[in-house]
């Protein structure tokens, strides 16, 4: 008989030591109410993450976990999950983890398709360096390293995973504990990689950094819910509509121009070009979607291997140490 | 002379080289001499030495190829110090080679080759076989090109594919010179051109044309002889280093009964680690070619994390990579072995030379106080032992291990006797499924060992988190306190130091006292050794010992009084003096130091001649 898990009993013993405010609690409880959910013994259950205030995440979990170091958890996560399939997988990280130091793995870790879930932060800034601007900081972020305002052009998360043939791709916030949840469960219910960027304040370096974004006040005006099969509606009385011509997005007054002008979102397309374009859209021209973007099937890397493996044992038999030692031109010296 | 049966001679040993362009197939004329050499039951090592451009112009001296075998009717060490022969496919190989010929030596050249256009790309102003060349050696000139158009003639082939069997007209040749016999090597064609018979024709008429033209055209003075060497008995085949890491890695995997996990990005002088573990799928091996160095050990970590007998395998500069995930695997304590093909540096320096100037690397390029364990391969047969040592002491003591080879061994040939695994003993980690205690330490030490307990993820009851923060030592939980943080450095630093009592003491060639004791480690092993038993032969009233050192961390238990009861050390290194720095910090005992730098091994001579220096 197995005991249904709670939330507390992923609870590590471990104090939390974030700042305050922090927006890593609010993500840090969406986890732990998700990871019952998923029906896995917590044994099961691995985090793995870089560096940065979110990375201390694995700390407060009672799972296993992995603290590693800068940018690279995507790399032990695949190490761990080739040599143990079974495992759920999380790979915790910052825009700075996550995005610079770490860009290289990040993106293919998501190439390969590894059934991990990667959970990005994205406060749009280094915190636990104490605040130098990150590469999701706008253009022009004055920071502790960038006194007379930055000069890079921002990354966008989700566009970035959309190139590197990202299979699961989502966003959600961290002032809602249901939306967060609801992703969270999606994504670990997805076979290949999960990518989700968690737009997270920093209350100490950034704080309020995603307000315009998701301000009470502005929040029905300026993010819009992608939900699958459904057109895509926002707006306080949920009057306005996206609508989706190849490459371009554009804003549909639905008492004008009728229901039948929003496009309907579709996660399982196949192409990429929609949630391309929707990954582009954002303040304050655009509502900044929140939800799935993309939901395709590719077959997972670590499948693909193990299949491989079986194989090539069908067709050789399975390995024969002496033999293999043996192989090759041998003599006899008597 | 119309007795075919012509002059024999028998001769202990004799040292090869093929010499053309890197396109001229010379390394595989190497190799199936090689081959053949060992199935006679010569002893022999060989010297494959490759060009840095995979495409270098065809015809320059960049471009050249070479392999050298030594082979012989005794135990030998080394691929030869200069050739007795030399086989040069074209003038930019004469150029690059004839320095090292012996006087009196025997040179092949195919004079086809030494046509203006060759000559000047070769940067010759006019022929080097002149009087003076004769003089000094025996010049054998043959027109290979032309005789394996000849033989091929009615063969319907193109000028390209007849072009490519020349090597084997080569092969014939010396096949003949050394009375060697032709079917290994016909076999082996039948095999490797398997479906395409014309080529497998080809390659077999010119062979044997090359056989019989050297037979009939009397263009050598003698034939010479090397018997069979008397080797401990037992079944014997070939192995370059890098191969038998392969073997080793996998021989461990069954030893450990644990999957192994190759995490790797490609490096010369280290890939075929790679793509050969890549091969045995069907041995439950799992290899990732990973995105970058920084990858390849994370993963491997990673992997070690989960369970799995985790390796990464590199050169100097994936090491540099490498470096900050090493230590995290230092401080979270997890098992991984870290091979290093050592090559000429610093950064690119020699890609396909040989150096062994990654000791100081290996042993302090870390952030912090990072101990881990350091064992080098000696010779291309003893990197299998020394693969199945990194692996145990890795499980054991759950720590990082960095096995060094080198371009050299790595790629250097030698026979081995294969063993009988069934009596290698097995090899036992420290996976644990309970722990005494209701709550888990995950660094919980065994006592003896200081290795800790490895709970690997899907084990109920002893979940926990580990990473490269300072962790407490009875609690496992970060800690920054300054005594913990003194105490966990004393006890990582206490575990390394402590596999001292469970590695052999160091041996010693000669005795174990006196005048002149040669230390060396890694692929300067043969050198040495042939250098001090050529030099006892000779003085037997100065007799000279050597210790080749395996663990260079941590050292042999005996190692410091052994060094103190000689009057002087000599340390040959082909680095500026690492472990010569490394013994004088130790144990503050003068060193002399022979150094050498140029992407080469040492010859025998070399470290002879500075023991006679050092022995008056
Ligand atoms: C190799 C290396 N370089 C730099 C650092 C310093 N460092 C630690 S965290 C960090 C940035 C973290 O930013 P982010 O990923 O956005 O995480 P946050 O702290 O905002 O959650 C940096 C630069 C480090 N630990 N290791
Ligand atoms: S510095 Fe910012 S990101 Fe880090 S814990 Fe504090 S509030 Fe959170």
């Amino acid at each position: 008989m197995t005991i249904a898990l709670t939330k507390k009993d992923f609870a590590s013993d471990q104090d939390v030591r974030w700042c305050p405010g922090c927006g890593d609690y609010g993500i840090l409880s969406a986890i732990q109410k998700t990871m019952p959910e998923l029906g896995i013994p917590k044994e099961k259950v691995v985090f793995i993450s870089g560096i940065g205030c979110s990375s201390r995440f694995p700390y407060y979990m009672n799972t296993y976990g992995f603290h590693t170091i800068h940018g690279r958890a995507p790399s032990f996560a695949t190490g761990v999950k080739i040599t143990n399939p079974e495992l759920s997988v999380w790979v915790i990280t910052g825009d700075g983890d996550g995005l610079s130091i770490g860009g290289n793995h990040l993106i293919h870790s998501i190439r390969r398709n590894l059934d991990i879930n990667i959970i990005l932060f994205n406060n749009e800034i280094y915190g636990l360096t104490k605040g130098q601007y990150s590469p999701t900081s706008e253009r022009g972020t004055v920071s502790k390293s960038s006194p007379y305002g930055s000069l890079e052009a921002p990354f966008k998360p989700i566009s970035i995973a959309l190139g590197a043939e990202a299979s699961f791709v989502a966003r959600t916030h961290d002032k809602n504990q249901k939306h967060m949840s609801d992703i969270f469960l999606r994504a670990a219910q997805h076979k290949g990689t999960s990518f989700v960027e968690v737009l997270q304040n920093c209350v100490i370096f950034n704080d309020g950094i995603h307000d315009p974004v998701y301000g009470r006040e502005v929040r029905e005006d300026n993010t819009i819910t992608l939900e699958h099969g459904k057109p895509m509606i926002f707006g306080k009385n949920n009057d306005k509509g996206i609508s989706l011509d190849g490459s371009k997005a554009s804003i549909v007054d639905i008492t004008k121009e009728g229901l039948d002008a929003v496009s309907i979102h579709d996660e399982n397309r196949e192409n990429p070009d929609h949630a391309f374009v929707l990954s582009r859209m954002m303040q304050p021209h655009y509502p900044v979607p929140m939800g799935v973007f993309r939901d395709v099937e590719r077959p997972t890397y670590e499948t693909q291997l193990h299949a491989q493996v079986n194989q090539v044992e069908r067709e050789k038999g399975e390995g024969d140490l002496k033999k293999l030692l043996f192989s090759d031109e041998t003599w006899e010296v008597k | 002379m119309d007795n075919k049966e012509k002059k024999v001679e028998v001769i202990k040993s004799a040292t090869i080289r093929f010499t053309g362009d890197s396109g001229d197939g010379m390394q595989l004329t190497g190799s199936q001499f090689t081959s053949t050499s060992a199935i006679v039951g010569n002893d022999l090592a060989t010297f494959p030495d490759f060009p840095a451009e995979i495409r270098a112009p065809a015809g320059t001296v960049p471009g050249v190829s070479g392999f050298q075998l030594n082979f012989s009717s005794e135990k030998i060490h080394t691929p030869g110090d200069s050739p007795d022969v030399l086989i040069a496919m074209n003038p930019a190989a004469l150029k690059a080679n004839i320095a090292d010929l012996k006087t009196n030596g025997i040179l092949i050249v195919n004079t086809d080759s030494f046509t203006d256009k060759d000559l000047e790309k070769a940067g010759y102003k006019e022929s080097p076989i002149t009087t003076d060349l004769k003089n000094k050696y025996q010049v054998i000139e043959v027109q290979i090109s032309k005789l394996t158009g000849i033989a091929l003639e009615e063969k319907n082939l193109s000028s390209k594919e007849i072009d490519r069997t020349k090597n084997m007209f080569a092969l014939g040749m010396t096949y003949w010179m050394f009375s060697r016999p032709l079917d290994p090597t016909i076999k082996w064609i039948e095999d490797k051109f398997k479906g395409k018979e014309d080529i497998i024709e080809a390659n077999i008429i010119v062979l044997k044309k090359g056989f019989h033209y050297a037979e009939t055209a009397e263009i050598f003075i003698s034939q010479y002889q090397i018997p069979g060497a008397k080797l401990e008995p037992g079944t014997y085949r070939n192995i370059t280093g890098n191969s038998a890491i392969v073997l080793g890695l996998v021989t461990a995997s069954y030893k450990t009964h644990l999957p192994l996990f190759l995490g790797s990005y490609p490096i010369t002088p280290a890939s075929d680690i790679l793509h050969d573990l890549s091969k045995y799928k069907n041995y439950h091996i799992y290899t990732f070619q990973a995105e970058d160095e920084i990858a390849a050990v994370s993963a491997a970590i990673g992997s070690a994390y989960a369970g799995g007998l985790a390796v990464t395998s590199t050169s100097g500069p994936g090491v540099c990579l490498k470096s900050e995930a090493i230590n995290l695997a230092i401080m979270a304590e997890l098992p991984i072995v870290i091979v290093n093909i050592q090559r000429g540096g610093p950064s690119t320096g020699l890609p396909t030379k040989t150096e062994q100037s990654d000791l100081l690397q290996v042993l302090y390029g870390r952030n912090g106080e990072s101990p881990l364990v350091v064992i080098s391969a000696s010779t291309p047969t003893d990197c299998f032992d020394v693969s199945l040592e990194s692996v145990r002491l890795a499980l054991k003591y759950m720590t990082p291990v960095f096995l060094l080879s080198d371009g050299y061994i790595a790629n250097g040939a030698e026979p081995w006797r294969i063993p009988n695994t069934d009596e290698l003993p097995e090899i036992t980690h420290n996976q644990i499924t309970s722990f005494p205690e209701p709550k888990f330490r995950p660094f919980a030490r065994n006592e003896e060992t200081l290795g800790r307990h490895w709970a690997i993820p899907g084990t109920p009851g002893l979940e926990h988190r580990i990473g490269g923060l300072e962790k407490d030592y009875h609690t496992g939980n970060v800690s920054y306190d300054p005594n913990n943080h003194e105490k966990m450095v004393h006890t990582r630093a206490e575990k390394i130091a402590g596999i001292a009592n469970d590695i052999p003491d160091q041996e010693v060639y000669g005795e174990k006292k006196g005048k002149l004791l040669v230390v060396g480690w890694g692929s300067t092993f043969g050198a040495i050794r042939s250098a001090v038993e050529n030099f006892n032969e000779k003085n037997p009233d100065k007799k000279v010992s050597h210790a080749h050192v395996r663990y260079l961390n941590p050292f042999p238990k005996n190692f410091k009084s052994l060094l103190e009861s000689f009057d002087t050390i000599l340390v040959p290194e082909l680095n500026l003096g690492q472990l010569s720095f490394i013994i004088q910090g130790n144990f503050g005992i003068k060193v002399e130091k022979l150094n050498k730098v140029k992407g080469r091994p040492f010859t025998i001579q070399e470290v002879q001649q500075k023991i006679e220096e050092l022995i008056q």
